[in-house]
């Protein structure tokens, strides 16, 4: 049987201790090689910092909650409407909507790694990375939420999503009593990142 | 046995600190840390899968104490040595100042969306036809590790490993990472979301309608 080489001489203690040094080094080596461009490393980060964030899901939970026939067209196939939305793309190329309902409340977490859909929700916050999140997640999801202020009505199931393959969850979290007639906009305010990923609830109307 | 990254119910970590959503990177050298590890994936020289076992190949006690950002780099470190992208001298500094033959690949700006718009999708078309149907009952394998290499990549969490769950949505056919971060082939089979009770992975379930998901392929399943 082959076996894993991966166990000696990790190469990253060639690299200086320090993070900010590490990363100063790897770009330094990889621009003399001539395989990383600084202008395409500025395009990355900017696109994560200021163009593609959670107000993208938002804008698909807004649109389900105001148009039934997006709902619909969201739980039969996500990726197509997503696909049409301009909401396709790196860590979101199979996309599941779960709904939040009075019964079932769905929570999604990566247990071995930090997979999230990006293109809906941006990258990642810093909870969703932590060792205490990954771990407990799937255990006691209540106690999870109520470290994020949330408790659930006895009758609510909680459901936990381990994302353990490349399909990527959105929770469309239920929309708040009170909210009738706003416009889609309106509704955007009250998606929060956190209520797209389980571990809040949209915002009651204010 | 599992390794460090398998933490899946694991005790004693404390608290999860909620962080306002504007909150995008917490040092200045984060988002420089992302942007070269996703600019050398364009090198095409590992897939996705290869690099996450990379990440999980760092010393527990490394994988332990890095903040998340470090993981990607001590992968990418790992990675660039594997493949031969870079030597070690040159990791460390040493270089010739020759540029890389596989410069040609190198992700320049103009070519940055596209390659985040396109992404990496999983799919693909397989011979294996699916075992399973949707209410079928299944147990998943009793040793959550890779059968074709010893301490390999797979993605059945040690929790789950023998456990009795129903199938509750097919996903198609899907690349196999247990294969795929091996160099043995992507190895299509289908893939399904299975739903497990609470009771049946946990002592001391906090509610008895409680359940969990998870994305299984399906040579990690039995039929009951």
């Amino acid at each position: 049987m082959p076996h894993d080489h991966h166990d000696h001489d990790h190469p990253h203690t060639l690299l200086p201790p320090a993070p900010a040094l590490r990363v100063k080094a790897l770009e330094t080596i990889l621009t003399q090689k001539g395989l990383v461009d600084a202008a395409a490393l500025d395009v990355i980060i900017d696109t994560y910092e200021n163009k593609i964030g959670p107000r993208n899901g938002a804008h698909v939970v807004a649109k389900a909650w105001s148009d039934p026939a997006f709902a619909q067209a969201l739980r039969t196939d996500a990726d197509k409407v997503l696909s049409e939305l301009g909401y396709y793309g790196r860590q979101g190329e199979h996309m599941v909507v779960v709904e939040n309902t009075p019964q079932t409340h769905n929570m999604v977490v990566c247990t071995l790694c930090s997979c999230y859909p990006w293109p809906l929700l941006g990258i990642p916050p810093g909870w969703y990375k932590s060792d205490a999140y990954r771990a407990r997640a799937v255990r006691e999801p209540r106690a999870v939420l109520a470290d994020f202020g949330v408790s659930l009505p006895e009758q609510t199931a909680v459901r936990v999503w381990d994302s353990t393959a490349e399909v990527r969850y959105l929770v469309l979290p239920m929309r708040p009593e009170g909210s009738e007639g706003l416009s889609e906009e309106a509704l955007m305010d009250l998606v929060t990142r956190d209520s797209m990923i389980g571990t809040g609830l949209a915002k009651d109307r204010s | 046995m599992t390794r460090v990254h398998d933490m899946g119910g694991r005790f004693g970590d404390g608290p999860v600190i909620p962080e306002d959503e504007n909150v995008k990177f917490h040092a200045d050298w984060h988002p420089r840390a992302l942007a070269i590890v996703l600019a050398s994936g364009s090198l095409g020289k590992w897939n996705i899968d290869v690099s996450r076992h990379a990440r999980e190949c760092l010393a527990p006690k490394d994988y332990t104490a890095f903040s998340y950002y470090e993981k990607w780099m001590g992968g990418l470190a790992a990675l660039l040595v594997e493949t031969g992208v870079l030597t070690r001298d040159e990791l460390a500094g040493q270089t010739d100042g020759q540029i890389s033959e596989l410069a040609t690949k190198k992700l320049t700006a103009d070519q940055v969306a596209g390659v985040l718009a396109r992404g990496g999708p999983a799919d693909r078309e397989s011979n294996v036809a699916p075992a399973f149907e949707i209410g079928d009952e299944v147990v998943t394998r009793r040793i959550a590790e890779n059968v074709l290499v010893s301490g390999g990549h797979t993605r059945l969490p040690s929790y789950a490993a023998g456990a009795r769950g129903r199938i509750m949505r097919y996903h198609g056919t899907h690349v196999l990472p247990d294969s795929n971060a091996h160099g043995l082939g992507e190895a299509p089979e289908p893939l399904y979301a299975v739903v497990f009770p609470a009771s049946e992975l946990w002592q001391h379930p906090e509610h008895p309608r409680d359940e969990v998901v998870l994305d299984l392929w399906q040579s990690y399943l039995e039929a009951v």
